[in-house]
């Protein structure tokens, strides 16, 4: 099932992790297995932030192989010294749990390159790089990731997230949403559905050097539509070609630095509900979630089959 | 409740020999005897007077709660009850099998009024995914949006929604009428059997696909037919019809009927009517 969530601020700046986190905890009977945020924050905009893991939760639930925590640190020294091969200039770091850390640095170079290199180490998977995007993604519900991570203060324009119900993959954080658009800054998806041609597609886009870390249907969201705009593509115009380019039930989000946008499949199978005024725009699978941050009442809408809309800030 | 004497004849069912296979669920090998006694209880039916009003505000209620108090007033006898603080909550007003007067002061989730017989319900909001499904008579009167799969599988009653609708909207309808004074998404009237649907607005792509019969009308652009849907000339009594049930539902007041396109059946695909054994017929 899963339960997908957005909203952006336009023209301002609003507490986006309580908001989302309240919005992902209503729809947490859609999916309960892991929760993700994708929050761009009110960061300088010089440096880049690069979230990643180094391991995987192995808590109650999960499908993951228990590591020693000692290797854990091995591999994050592993990444230190790649970063140093590779010219980048850490200037803060911070562990967040055993397995995940947030790196603010700076890099000038070519980020697919830099990605690549990163993530040959093993079991390391790079969440996120952006200058605004912080993307978080763990085992439990939006409360405990929230606290995990202690994003109830995080301020900033817009966010996605997703409450997974794990299907066609393990429960882990590496199948969880939101995926990161690698390997373009501050790109990330979310997604609520099923995609059917998923090996076709993912065969055909590894063939062009893109990378896949999970073998959820979900991901190939994200490295389709980063193949586009590598090829030219706006935003809008390679969510409007994946209508037809992807094959199945879906209905997604996807949000940048600037913009926030969602699609939805022309069978309209996903649910959606859309709220949208002049100063924000809200949206989830369900109306509960968009209640939960605006009690009082609103006019709110389904988007129909084939539509896809771009918000900016 | 009727003293029925107990008989030791064969159900009508059975004298058809329809229960010769071996069944082995619990729940199956209990069949349905209409001379059985508790087949004539009728379970929620009460006496209620419609001046007799109360407000029930639900903020700090689950829908079971909701659902088991609105019950609770009704066997009190208010016929009209006022449901405050909705907030998009699921499965709302589920089960009403009585007349009732039912307000909504405010948004509905998902199976809103679901499975209802006989209420008259106004929402003062919108309703999520599958609203009034299988719903069996009585009038829901929506004042907002509403989302897809709006009224499944009804099968009597009036369903109106002022504002638009989503996909699939009167999927596997059985009877009754559903209004939409708004568009409609994709898939309008899919695997639709008896009833009518009118749209005044746009209907996406597929209108009325697979549908075994019924009629739908659309008053404005349609994405595309479906399998097995095609156009039939409006007629007098199309229009009489469709004037009325507009009056009725207090929308489309200047609004062009003779214009409308009316879509029915092509009956080209499986017609359970003219193909179901006789005898299945009968124990239906």
């Amino acid at each position: 099932m899963c339960g997908i969530a957005g909203l952006i601020h336009r023209g301002k700046s609003s507490n986006v992790g309580n908001e989302l986190q309240a919005m992902l905890q209503a729809l947490k009977h859609r999916g309960p297995d892991s929760t993700g945020y994708a929050l761009y924050a009110d960061n300088d905009g010089e440096n880049f932030i690069m979230r990643f893991k180094v391991g995987e939760n192995v808590g109650e639930g999960s499908s993951s192989v228990n590591e020693d925590e000692s290797v854990y640190d091995k591999r994050k020294e592993l990444v230190d010294d790649m970063l140093k091969n590779l010219g980048a200039k850490v200037l803060k770091e911070e562990k967040l749990t055993p397995y995940s850390y947030r790196y603010e640095m700076k890099y000038d170079d070519d980020l697919m390159d830099f990605s690549k290199k990163i993530e040959s180490i093993e079991s390391v998977e790079i969440l996120s790089i952006g200058k605004s995007l912080e993307l978080i993604k763990d085992l439990g519900d939006a409360q405990a990731v929230l606290d995990r991570y202690d994003l109830g203060k995080v301020t900033g324009t817009h966010a996605i997230g997703h409450a997974r119900m794990a299907t066609e993959s393990g429960v882990d954080i590496k199948s969880a949403h939101p995926f990161w658009g690698y390997p373009f800054s501050d790109v990330s998806v979310v997604h609520n559905g099923q995609l059917t041609n998923y090996w076709n597609n993912r065969r055909v886009l590894e063939n062009k050097g893109m990378r896949f870390m999970s073998e959820c249907d979900s991901e190939l969201i994200a490295v389709y539509l980063a193949e586009k705009m590598r090829n030219g593509a706006t935003l809008e115009e390679g969510m409007k070609d994946s209508l037809s380019g992807l094959d199945g039930v879906f209905t997604y989000f996807v949000a940048t630095k600037d913009s926030l946008g969602m699609a939805k499949d022309t069978m309209a199978a996903k649910p959606l509900v859309l709220y949208e005024s002049d100063d924000l725009v809200a949206m989830g699978s369900e109306e509960i979630a968009i209640r939960s941050i605006l009690p009082q009442e609103i006019d709110t809408y389904d988007p129909f089959d084939g539509e896809v809309k771009v918000w900016q800030i | 409740m009727a003293n029925l004497k107990t008989t030791e004849k064969k159900t009508k069912a059975q004298s058809m020999g329809l229960h010769t296979e071996v069944l082995t669920g619990k729940t199956q090998q209990k069949f349905f005897n209409p001379d059985e006694a508790e087949n004539f209880y009728y379970w929620g039916t009460y006496d209620v007077d419609f001046n007799k009003r109360i407000d029930l505000d639900v903020n700090d209620l689950d829908c079971k709660e909701a659902n088991k108090k609105i019950d609770e007033l009704m066997s009190q006898g208010y016929g009209t009850i006022v449901i405050k603080n909705p907030q998009g909550k699921h499965s709302l007003g589920v089960g009403v099998l009585n007349k009732l007067n039912l307000i909504f002061e405010g948004s509905l989730g998902y199976f809103g009024v679901g499975s209802i017989d006989g209420p008259t319900v106004r929402i003062n909001g919108r309703v999520g995914w599958s609203c009034a499904e299988n719903m069996m008579a009585g009038k829901v009167v929506i004042e907002k949006n509403a989302g897809s799969c709006f009224g499944a599988a009804v099968r009597g009653g009036d369903l109106i929604c002022k504002g638009s609708v989503g996909a699939r909207t009167g999927i596997d309808q059985k009877g009754g009428t559903i209004i939409v004074g708004g568009d409609a998404g994709a898939f309008t009237g899919f695997m639709m059997q008896r009833g009518r649907i009118i749209i005044l607005g746009n209907v996406g792509i597929n209108l009325g696909d697979s549908m075994y019969d019924g009629t739908i009308y659309v008053g404005g652009k349609i994405g595309s037919f479906g399998s097995d849907a095609i156009e039939s000339p409006m007629t007098k009594s199309d229009i009489d019809w469709i004037r009325r049930k507009l009056k009725v539902a207090e929308i489309g007041g200047n609004f062009d009927i003779s214009k409308m396109t009316k879509v029915v059946a092509g009956k080209k695909l499986w017609n359970y009517d003219a193909l179901e054994p006789t005898e299945k017929k009968g124990a239906i």
